[in-house]
């Protein structure tokens, strides 16, 4: 794949905040080189033309405790398919010559702390990356990291639990970028239904900062993207794309374009 | 230590925020009951008169004449009730759990014998109990799945990443996160999100508390080095912890090196590791550059992790503990060994630091003490070890 430089060829990075603004955001996880890196460009290409509005890439790791079957076989698919954290950056870099919606990284802590956290931050800055998921680095734990991150002007985006509680309030004063709201307990992957009280836990939210909240974990259908546009800011997706690419490899952008639309017009 | 569970560099809470507040709640409800008389009493009772504690300190004459140095003790751990010394950490957090209004234990296990001690001890409390096992390690330890079962608990086989303890690790705190509300996880060893290393090893710390006394009763005086197996640490941990302050005792720990550190087959994580973030804490984890983490591989699947407890690594990196690499082949020698010696066939784990002390005993002087803690009993390991030296027996 051809890399130049970040700053050659892009347009314009926006940020995350300003990507709510007067709309519900539809958010896309894609995992990166599932099965290869051509496909998940043109799978980013096709789900940002049919209306995602921010793009969640998740750098693979060989062990992600907080994923379901779907989004763990996507990680075996893309480490067996030879993917690392420096091709993915080349990845970005590719991206950001046409891709101006903002995209963040979902990954787990040691494959930033292992890479060295200020390279990477920095190395996110450079390919034009806004925002950091880490689903196993809480609170407790963010200042280790969010302070290199902020230095590169990369939003850690924290994550509210649906056992978060008392937490909520402590957790959104200090958010940036957007609040990830998981819906439900358990891992990753698609829900018949979602039990949990959300309205209460984005009241909760709504209370103690102006940061958008987008719910994930479950949501697969039109109706539930429907119903997330209208309690929250929006919806973030992933196992039910990340199923297209299990099923059509390849093919799976063209799968994903019509997907994604589906789901941001029932978000309208 | 500081409030966060850190020691040194290593520690913490590197979990999901799903998991933040039942680890918060297990802390408290960890410090109002370790000094409760009566949580106290009846784990005291537990451990006397159900697992037969206190575990003896034997003194093994004929493998010390033999090696012709430093006197050998054995701790024998493998006399406890369910045949290691898991059962001592299982006791005490299963009567937490039970203290805290839970009805549910779930747990992983490598060899079996957390697992067989976690469905013991829910047995006992009358709580449900789940097992996750890696699907490699169902059929290393085929009996010990059969227990499981036997004592009424559901096994589940894991069959993600590599299929041995790391992903029934992994598979257990998946579990939790979707099921927290009447669920403990019974942890099996030193690591993990704080708080379970602190309190796995106050639990297991029985170990070297009854060392100390026995040692002084028989000697009249504290050995010159602890020798235990490590993997995750809590045999270890527990046989080390009431010595860390009298710096004249070597706590030495003896790693998996499977088919040697120089090789990709090893679970060594002192010698072949680096510091890395996993599974709850931070410590060091064998991976590779991009912080993957790397499959393992040990003779011994309760050895077969890629990562060490927290506390091992701040002890190492202190230099207050050593510790070391013992192969597949040493270890296999030094079961043989020991049961041909002492007629006390040790699990293939603790063979690692019979392993060790074979090594070191004879450079040692005649009025030099050793203690080995072995950990269990080799019953589950035998078929395993009949078939590495060429009999094609199965259980």
């Amino acid at each position: 794949m051809p890399q130049l430089p970040a700053t050659e060829g892009r347009i314009f990075m926006s940020k995350i905040k300003t990507t709510f603004e007067n709309k519900k955001a539809f958010i896309a996880f894609i995992t990166c080189g599932d099965p290869d890196l051509d496909t998940t460009a043109a799978a980013v290409r096709a789900a940002v033309k049919n209306g995602a509005d921010l793009i969640e890439l998740g750098i693979p790791f060989s062990d992600p405790t907080a994923e379901g079957p779907v989004i763990q076989g996507a990680n075996i698919r893309a480490l067996r398919g030879g993917v690392t954290t420096d091709k993915i950056f080349g990845l970005v870099r590719e991206l950001r010559r046409d891709i101006q919606i903002p995209m963040v990284f979902m990954t787990y802590v040691n494959v930033v702390f292992s890479y060295g956290t200020e390279r990477f931050a920095s190395a996110c800055q450079e390919a034009g990356i806004d925002g950091l998921i880490l689903p196993d680095l809480p609170f407790e734990e963010k200042e280790e990291f969010q302070p290199i991150f902020r230095k590169y002007g990369v939003d850690l985006i924290s994550l509210i639990a649906p056992t978060s509680e008392n937490r909520i309030a402590m957790i959104a004063k200090e958010a940036e970028g957007f609040l990830y709201i998981v819906s439900s307990l358990g891992v990753t992957g698609t829900r018949n239904e979602i039990k949990t009280d959300l309205s209460s836990i984005i009241k909760t939210v709504r209370q103690n900062t102006t940061i958008p909240c987008a719910v994930g974990f479950g949501i697969s259908t039109p109706e539930q993207a429907n119903k997330m546009a209208e309690i929250s800011d929006g919806a973030i997706v992933g196992s039910a794309i990340v199923k297209l690419l299990e099923k059509h490899g390849k093919n799976a952008p063209e799968y994903i374009g019509k997907y994604v639309r589906t789901m941001k017009d029932a978000m309208m | 230590m500081n409030q966060k569970g850190h020691f040194g560099v290593h520690g913490g809470q590197y979990i999901p925020e799903t998991l933040m507040n039942v680890v918060i709640e297990l802390e408290d409800a960890y410090n109002h009951y370790k000094n409760d008389p009566e949580f106290n009493r009846e784990l005291a009772e537990l451990f006397n008169e159900y697992a037969g504690r206190p575990s003896r300190l034997y003194f093994a004459k004929k493998m010390t004449n033999d090696l012709g140095g430093a006197k050998i003790y054995l701790k024998r751990e493998d006399l406890n009730h369910t045949g290691a010394h898991k059962i001592n950490n299982v006791l005490g957090q299963a009567l937490l759990a039970k203290k805290m209004g839970k009805t549910r234990l779930i747990a992983e296990t490598g060899a079996g014998q957390h697992g067989v001690a976690t469905a013991t001890a829910a047995t006992l409390m009358g709580m449900e109990c789940v097992v996750f096992m890696g699907e490699e390690d169902t059929k290393r330890q085929a009996l010990n799945v059969y227990r499981m079962r036997l004592l009424g608990a559901q096994v589940i086989p894991v069959t993600s990443g590599t299929a041995t303890l790391k992903d029934a690790v992994s598979e257990a705190m998946r579990e939790w996160t979707s099921r927290i509300a009447d669920t403990h996880y019974c942890l099996g060893s030193v690591m993990g999100p704080h708080p379970f290393p602190t309190i796995v090893r106050d639990f297991q710390s029985v170990i070297s508390k009854e060392i100390k006394e026995q040692i002084i009763a028989k000697e009249g005086r504290l050995p010159d080095a602890i020798i235990a197996c490590v993997g995750g640490g809590s045999n270890a941990m527990g046989s080390f912890y009431h010595f860390i302050e009298d710096k004249n005792v070597r706590l030495i720990g003896c790693e998996a090196a499977g088919r040697g550190i120089d090789t990709f087959e090893t679970a060594a994580t002192i010698s072949t590791g680096r510091l890395g973030i996993f599974h709850g804490m931070k410590s060091y984890f064998c991976q590779d550059e991009y912080g993957q983490i790397a499959p393992v591989y040990s003779i011994s699947a309760g050895l077969d992790y890629p990562g060490i407890g927290p506390e091992h690594a701040y002890l190492h990196d202190t230099g207050r503990a050593e510790y070391v690499p013992i192969t597949d082949d040493e270890a296999v020698c030094a079961f043989e060994y020991l049961a041909k010696m002492e007629g006390i066939i040790p699990a293939i784990e603790s063979a690692h630091a019979v392993a060790h002390a074979l090594k070191l005993a004879p450079s040692m002087a005649k009025d030099n003490i050793i203690v080995i803690t072995i950990s269990g009993r080799g019953d589950k390991d035998c078929a395993a070890i009949a078939r590495y030296r060429g009999e094609d027996i199965y259980e």
